[in-house]
């Protein structure tokens, strides 16, 4: 399929309409950001309100974790924007195979965030009135593993939409559709892909260090 | 296909009147309707759902004045007058006042007037209606079984423990959230992307303009929202604790983060109504508008402005008196600007040619709610008298002089003007008239009485009242009477002059509105052809209006 193939009815040219759809992509995830906004303005009001919880409860999240966590989300990125190069360059099964390595670390983040949270689960380290930890006792600590669950909960549904989106696209990279200079749609995508990275930079030292 | 020679349209006065072939009649079935992704038949699926949600929103407007009728209890009790108004609060915002106007006339006109075939994500725009129908239904779902008794306001910690059925309206609300965000999106690309050659940003039509600001608030205000009531349904559902003092939450929090994107959404409401106002005025006095750039960036500077002004909800919340003085003073900067659009907008009149046609009669009654309604503003906004009138009747009749009353005048005034564009037919004007001096006036005998009872310390919310409130109670529920027969009566004739309605040219106002420039109603591309625009929007400087003289048009006739 020649790139013209793709250009719809309402746009002039191909240029235009991939000028359109990565306007569309960055106000889309200006909505993200502030979506997280909500959460991370609640999270400075309590950190403020409760000090000595916060950083008491942050102890109890495994640091070693959150920094594989970290490292394998960065590497990501580099996998998903090496992707969308080759795309970019007609080379569609080298990008396939770039997006198959990008779901297979996001597979991995998954598996250590669920250990993590069974072991929170153990320990009683659940939000609000379900908290009943033993060790902690620090005030502020239920509202800390309130927080904790939403913004990783939340950015675990965004990883896996991620993943669902980028699995589609590395089946369409794999069967050619984008091998012949079109690759809006493996941009578009790894630009998702990276706005989920970013909010992990920030929750990784918000949660674990701090 | 830009490639093609730029040919003139068809000039509407040797067209035929009526439209053979348009967007209505181009394909048919419902399946045509529920798959389709031309913006004008979406526009028109907005026009019947929202209308639909307007008078079922007014229905509980009038069950709530009904009940206030009497000092005591008059129809029911005092937990289904709560749901009452909560539902008349969450229908009218949410399912009416945000997405009315960008969702019909945005829709259906937005693209028109910028020489485009459609919005830039047709396929999103779609999605943007079914995610408003499923909104609805979830929200509904609440209503019925049970309701909600919190109103519209959802204030922790009530909402957080109250037993009646919060949760699906929250999530009802938070899905409505994403149906505008897609909205908006699309149009702010649009504007961008699909401006046809020869429309450059100075020559955008000022509804684009008003328009794009309001996007630009539904885009970065609505996700805030989203999440806080998606806190409040977790908390309300598990018991988490964000909001609850009793759990160590703070309930301040929950105030400062709903009005962050509550204060922003009233602009949601009247920066379209801004936008339509702009149109309406330069085809009513046949002139372009007075002060073009000063009418497009206040636009823009209502958008800016209203995401610093929501403190001005927490006056007496506990908020230090520092930033009640600085949120005070930064919510007048918005009367700034409202100004300047009036004066421009008045200005524009002077010397123009006015016919007084039903949607004129809407913009003066814009004029009057807009002007009175920002002045109270004005007063609400400075913090010692707000204090005296904290949560009383004077707030109830402010929002709804300045949200309500000028967003629904604007709404008809849409209607009226873009009746003949939309469906080819003419509504009657006599019966225009007479709906437009009933709503006016009916609007009026509702309120004005609510700003004395909010003055004499009515408090709101409440289910009954001392006996010396009763006379001015009275008389706000026999206008609100007034005002659900003036609806009707334009519900009917809308109705009727679809299939009897005399039938309209191309242009029956002499408009020189970019949108006037296609045949009515228009073909299912927009245009024939490719529109070219050697002129800005109504521009009547020179040669004569494009369907001959305005004077000689439907209007003189039926007045």
């Amino acid at each position: 399929m020649q790139p013209e193939a793709y250009v719809a009815h309402h746009f002039p040219n191909l240029r235009q309409q991939e000028h359109a759809a990565r306007i569309g992509m960055w106000l889309f995830l200006a909505t993200e950001l502030l979506l997280f906004g909500g959460l991370f303005t609640a999270y400075s009001v309590y950190r403020f309100l409760y000090p000595a919880g916060f950083a008491a409860s942050s102890e109890h999240l495994s640091v070693a974790a959150g920094t594989i966590n970290t490292v394998v989300l960065i590497t990501s990125s580099l996998t998903v924007a090496l992707a969308h190069h080759f795309a970019r360059h007609g080379k569609g099964r080298t990008a396939a195979l770039c997006l198959a390595i990008t779901l297979a670390f996001a597979a991995v983040f998954l598996v250590i965030k669920g250990w993590e949270w069974t072991h929170d689960f153990e320990e009683g380290l659940l939000p609000g009135r379900y908290f009943h930890s033993s060790e902690l006792t620090a005030t502020g600590a239920p509202m800390f593993f309130t927080l904790y669950f939403i913004l990783t909960g939340l950015h675990g549904i965004h990883v896996l939409i991620g993943m669902t989106v980028l699995a589609i696209l590395m089946v369409l990279c794999w069967r050619g559709a984008y091998d012949h200079g079109y690759s809006t749609p493996v941009e578009l995508g790894g630009m998702y892909w990276h706005l989920v990275d970013l909010i992990w930079i920030f929750l990784y030292p918000l949660l674990y260090l701090i | 296909m830009s490639q093609s020679p730029a040919t003139t349209p068809p000039s509407p006065a040797d067209a035929p009147a009526y439209n053979p072939r348009n967007y209505l009649n181009a394909e048919a079935g419902i399946r045509s309707w529920l798959l389709t992704r031309d913006h004008k038949r979406i526009g028109i699926m907005f026009l019947a759902l929202t209308t639909l949600f307007f008078f079922v929103g007014g229905l509980f407007a009038l069950l709530v004045r009904i009940e206030l009728l009497t000092p005591g209890p008059t129809i029911m009790s005092a937990m289904t007058y709560n749901r009452m108004f909560t539902l008349h609060g969450v229908v009218m915002i949410f399912l009416f006042m945000i997405p009315a106007i960008p969702g019909i006339f945005g829709n259906f006109f937005l693209p028109i007037m910028l020489g485009a075939r459609d919005v830039a994500f047709p396929r999103l725009n779609l999605l943007s209606l079914y995610l408003y129908v499923i909104g609805a239904g979830i929200a509904l779902y609440g209503m019925i079984h049970g309701g909600t008794d919190t109103g519209w306001t959802f204030y922790a910690p009530y909402s957080t423990t109250t037993i009646t059925k919060v949760v699906p309206v929250l999530l009802g609300a938070f899905v409505l959230g994403f149906s505008s965000i897609v909205t908006g999106l699309n149009f702010i690309v649009t504007a961008h992307t699909l401006r046809a050659p020869g429309i450059t940003w100075m020559r955008m039509p000022l509804f684009v303009w008003s328009i794009y600001a309001t996007s630009i608030i539904q885009i970065l205000a609505t996700p805030v929202l989203g999440i806080t009531l998606l806190m409040v349904a977790v908390e309300h559902a598990f018991g988490f604790g964000i909001f609850d003092p009793a759990r160590g939450g703070d309930p301040i929090l929950f105030q400062h983060m709903f009005w962050f994107y509550s204060h922003p959404a009233v602009y949601i409401m009247v920066l379209p109504a801004m936008a339509v106002i702009s149109e309406v005025i330069c085809a009513a006095a046949h002139k372009n508008i007075f002060g073009y750039k000063a009418v497009a960036f206040s636009s823009l500077g209502i958008a800016f402005v209203g995401f610093f002004t929501w403190g001005h909800h927490l006056f007496t919340s506990g908020q230090s008196t520092l930033d009640a003085g600085i949120f005070g003073v930064l919510s007048m900067f918005v009367g700034i600007f409202t100004a300047i659009k009036v004066f421009n907008w008045t200005a524009t009149l002077y010397k123009g040619s006015v016919a007084f046609t039903a949607w004129f009669a809407y913009f003066c009654g814009f004029l009057f709610f807009l002007v009175f309604g920002g002045m109270t503003g004005i007063a609400l906004a400075t913090v010692s008298l707000d204090v005296h009138w904290q949560d009383t009747y004077f707030v109830v009749a402010h929002f709804h002089f300045i949200m309500v009353g000028a967003t629904i005048m604007a709404w008809l005034a849409a209607l009226h003007y873009w009746w003949p564009k939309m469906f080819g037919r003419m509504y009657p004007e006599r019966w225009g008239l007479v709906g437009a001096v009933t709503i006016v006036f009916g609007f009026n005998a509702t309120f004005i009485p609510q700003f004395l009872l909010g003055n004499y310390g009515m408090p709101r919310r409440y289910y009954s009242y001392p006996e010396r409130f009763w006379p001015l109670n009275v008389a706000s529920t026999l206008g609100a009477t007034l005002l659900g027969f003036g609806f009707l009566l334009i519900l009917i004739y809308f109705l009727w002059s679809l299939k009897y309605g005399r039938v309209a040219s191309a242009n029956p106002w002499g408009s020189r509105g970019y949108e006037w420039g296609t045949l009515s109603p228009p073909p299912p591309e927009n245009f024939i052809g490719q529109p070219v625009y050697p002129s800005p929007p109504h521009d009547y400087t020179e040669g004569s209006v494009q369907s001959g003289d305005p004077h000689a048009a439907e209007v003189t006739h039926a007045a």
